[in-house]
């Protein structure tokens, strides 16, 4: 189902669920910053974190942006952002442990 | 993102009127016709090209006769006629700068891309026709940026085309302007690829699926997915130097960095490394960028003047993705000498030796079309020919840079130069021309001389071979690139008389140049007239219509009935518009 | 004869989406490469540093922060709401989301300014150290991207809703664009956050 022919019936439903995103959000900022202030090991701390932003930005992908109930096209687009972005992320890996 | 939002209002009910009514400002500097904007992308690379080109001949002078004052208008340039070291290290810079992402990208993206990318798919216009001419002049404000460094106080960029730091963020201000100006020209190619990617899945006519899609397309779409996902990484390392530069941060910069005997006062902390790892993360699918369009171009051609379907049409499709695909892991092959340990050398060394698997295979494609045709030589077709030994030159020769043993020997040496040059002067330049020559008819509805053509090939490619053969045996011999002056080393004055043929041999390459400039400016008004508006007898999209092709490129519905390249028994072609009789 | 461009209201029956949506998210995939690279150089930067010279929890105001994620957040609810409002044809709900998104935004502004001019006071600039060089550059950037979210919104608020009488399926379309565009700059805040100010 494409959101581009929702019915006024089907945008009621998902106002909710936008709702209970919002909540959700908010829930998992002020979880974050808690842990933040336990002064846990870095390593510990940055896994945590990046974990909780992850769900955070999940969540606004697949339900702000509709990414939950997309096209093919988009998907196959993302997929291969999503990979390349990986290749990105080398960089860091090949620039630390690279050079040994 | 603004740009996006707002600036697809067109088409629709409030579409841009009848070409002519249109004041003259409107129709041809400011269009919003993706023909119009194609010929001013085509138009001001091919201004940016001889530029680039002129700074190289003057290079070449002081190459050949060190130290000697250029004769005539070396007076123009420094007091006593000779070329500084400064003046030489910044025209390197920006020769390599303006040949890639002034000229050849431009035109091959820009100008073939706008012009041929809507007509082959059969839309009216690009999807985004005012984000279109807004890229057209986000470019040109780039290249007046460049441009305008050369008369900043202390001249133009001077670090390479590559402008590794820290070099390039304790240089004058000229990187400065290089930086500022990427950043447009990056801005630029973002917004266009955006707009050639979504017009050629979008727009595409009735019967158009991707498998029917001419080689041209293809490799437009997969050179724009290039465009799109590996320039962001060198946007975002520009600004990074930009703040290196302007604000005093030390991304670049490591700490105790000592220059001209004193201690840079900076924070530190920063990694060149790093610079190396963003600039050839895009640098490296730009060479992919650069030979693409000219593949698609040359295939269009073969195929037309073999008058046989391209061999292996799916397979030649494939070659194209995965050879984008793979060129986003091989960047760190160009910095094996920045000290990486094996693991990662031999990973970079194992993906380089893989994506000249496709590059072979597109060869081999284009190779076996040939095989048993009946060839009709036209220039294009001689210029499309030429391209397969340059370009397979060209790339084999990279498979030595590529291992990482023979690499350490070679790099940095004028065997690099000709490596590249080789994949994209008489590469990608030539399947240019060949695709000027082949769409002139089409953007004009006259031929070009086919004698000056002749003239301009044959010339063309003896000198082009006799400027960048000779690097490979300067190179082995071990003399460094970029040198002001090599005869100063006994090795570098052992191979100087390479230098002097070279130099002469690219000042033939440029007199060779003249009968082409000549021939595209008069054929405009003089040329032969074209009989039909088919005269190759072309199959694809864009000979369905007239030439030139009216403001809303077709004037009837159009479909497609078959793959782009389809020809009956007795050679007659199939063209993808007409249905069978 | 005037040039005719298909799809840019109704989608394209092949793909399923419309030229401004295919658009938008191939814009969006660049951003993600954009700030792909800046994360990937303060991973770098960080991980390389025999003593990282500062850490945001210690010298970054967090509340102002946590309030600021509060903010781009509900901005982020507030207008997907707005295009839910056209969805129901109704166009003042969707200027008052689409008001209230605009109001967030400057107030996220705001704030910056604030925890700018406070680094600032005390002599705290990008050339202090490379935690400040990567604070500045990183926010600054995202910064931009808010103004141009902002400019973009309020003309789509203002001068650009009367496409809404004349084409209501395109300026509905247009303003999910809008919204998917404003979910990404809160997408990149959301991962900015923990990494310059809580880590």
């Amino acid at each position: 189902m494409s959101h581009g022919e929702m019915t006024v019936e089907e945008v009621k439903k998902h106002l909710r669920g936008y709702y209970v995103v919002f909540g959700a959000l908010l829930c998992l900022t002020i979880i974050t910053v808690a842990i933040s202030y336990l002064h846990l090991p870095i390593h510990l701390a940055i896994l945590l974190a990046m974990a909780v932003a992850s769900v955070k930005g999940g969540l606004v992908a697949a339900y702000f942006m509709h990414l939950i109930s997309e096209k093919k096209i988009i998907y196959s687009m993302l997929w291969l952002t999503l990979i390349l972005f990986i290749f990105l992320m080398l960089i860091p890996i090949f620039t630390l442990h690279g050079y040994k | 993102m603004s740009q996006d939002t707002h600036n697809h209002s067109h088409g629709h009910d409030h579409s841009h009127s009848v070409g002519h009514e249109l004041p003259f400002w409107r129709k041809y500097i400011f269009s919003t016709d993706h023909k119009v904007i194609g010929l001013q992308y085509g138009i001001t690379a091919v201004f940016f090209l001889l530029f680039g080109f002129g700074l190289m001949l003057l290079m070449r002078w002081q190459l050949a006769f060190p130290k000697q004052a250029i004769p005539l208008i070396g007076k123009l340039f420094t007091e006593d006629g000779v070329l500084s070291p400064e003046l030489y290290n910044q025209f390197g810079a920006m020769h390599g700068t303006i040949m890639v992402f002034l000229g050849v990208v431009p035109l091959g993206v820009g100008a073939f891309g706008n012009y041929l990318l809507p007509l082959q798919v059969g839309a009216q216009d690009m999807a985004f026709p005012k984000l279109n001419l807004l890229s057209y002049w986000v470019y040109f404000i780039g290249g007046v940026i460049m441009l305008a460094s050369f008369f900043s106080p202390n001249g133009a960029a001077a670090s390479g085309w590559t402008s590794y730091p820290p070099l390039s963020v304790v240089a004058d201000n000229g990187q400065t302007f290089w930086l500022i100006g990427m950043v447009f020209l990056i801005t630029s190619s973002l917004l266009g690829s955006v707009n050639t990617i979504v017009t050629a899945i979008q727009l595409r006519v009735k019967g158009l699926s991707f498998m029917r899609w001419p080689v041209l397309v293809w490799a437009q779409v997969v050179t724009a997915f290039l465009l799109l996902l590996a320039f962001p990484p060198l946007e975002a390392a520009g600004v990074l130097q930009l703040m290196d530069r302007l604000a005093g941060t030390s991304f670049f910069l490591p700490s105790g960095l000592v220059v001209s005997g004193e201690a840079l006062k900076v924070s530190g902390g920063g990694n060149p490394i790093l610079w190396q790892h963003l600039f050839w993360f895009l640098a490296h699918p730009e060479v992919y960028v650069l030979i693409l369009p000219a593949v698609g171009i040359v295939g269009e051609i073969i195929a037309v003047n073999t008058k046989k379907p391209l061999y292996g049409y799916k397979t030649l499709i494939y070659s194209i993705i995965f050879l984008g695909f793979m060129s986003f892991i091989v960047w760190a092959h160009h910095m094996f000498m920045t000290g990486m340990g094996v693991t990662m050398s031999t990973f970079f060394q194992a993906t380089t030796m893989i994506i000249s698997v496709p590059s072979i295979i597109i060869l081999t494609t284009y190779l076996l079309t040939l095989w048993g045709s009946s060839i009709r030589y036209t220039v294009p077709m001689l210029f499309a020919i030429a391209f397969l030994p340059m370009f397979a030159i060209g790339g084999l020769t990279g498979l030595p840079l590529g291992l990482t043993a023979s690499d350490i020997h070679l790099h940095d040496t004028y065997y690099v130069i000709g490596h590249f040059h080789y994949v994209v002067a008489p590469g990608s330049l030539f399947a240019l021309m060949a695709g000027v020559y082949h769409w002139y008819p089409k953007i004009t509805g006259r031929f070009m001389s086919d004698t000056l053509g002749k003239i301009h090939f044959w010339l063309s490619v003896v000198a082009i071979n006799g400027v960048f053969m000779p690097m490979f045996f300067m190179g082995m011999a071990g003399v460094s690139r970029r040198l002001y002056d090599q005869t100063i080393y006994a090795h570098g004055a052992a191979a100087q008389p390479l230098n002097v043929f070279m130099s002469y041999c690219a000042w033939a390459l440029a007199v060779a140049q003249l009968p082409f400039l000549y021939n595209m400016a008069t054929s405009w008004k003089w040329g032969k007239k074209i009989e039909s508006n088919n005269p190759w007898g072309g199959t694809t999209l864009e000979w369905a219509t007239a030439s030139p092709p009216p403001h809303e490129n077709f004037t009837t519905p159009v479909e497609v009935f078959r793959g782009p390249y389809e020809y009956s028994s007795n050679k007659k072609p199939l063209p993808q518009f007409v249905q069978e009789a | 004869m005037s040039v005719i461009i298909p799809y840019i209201d109704k989608p394209n029956p092949v793909t399923g989406v419309t030229n401004a949506k295919l658009g938008i998210w191939l814009f969006l995939a660049s951003e993600v490469m954009l700030f792909g690279a800046l994360f990937s150089t303060l991973i770098i930067l960080r991980s390389s540093a025999t003593d990282w010279p500062a850490h945001g929890s210690d010298v970054l105001n967090v509340p102002l922060a946590t309030l600021n994620t509060v903010f781009l957040i509900t901005s982020s609810v507030t207008i997907v709401l707005s295009w839910a409002s056209l969805k129901m044809k109704n166009l003042m709900k969707f200027k008052l989301h689409m008001g209230l998104t605009v109001l967030l935004s400057f107030g996220f502004l705001i704030i910056k300014y604030f925890e700018y001019s406070s680094k600032f006071h005390h002599e705290h600039y990008p050339s202090t150290s490379t935690f400040y060089a990567v604070y500045f550059t990183m926010t600054g950037l995202h910064g931009l991207h808010v103004i141009g979210g902002i400019i973009t919104n309020l003309y789509l608020m203002g001068p650009g809703s009367k496409m809404w009488k004349t084409e209501p399926e395109r300026f509905t379309g247009r303003i999910e664009c809008a919204g998917l565009y404003w979910h990404f700059v809160d997408l990149v805040w959301i991962f900015l956050f923990p990494a310059l100010y809580l880590l």
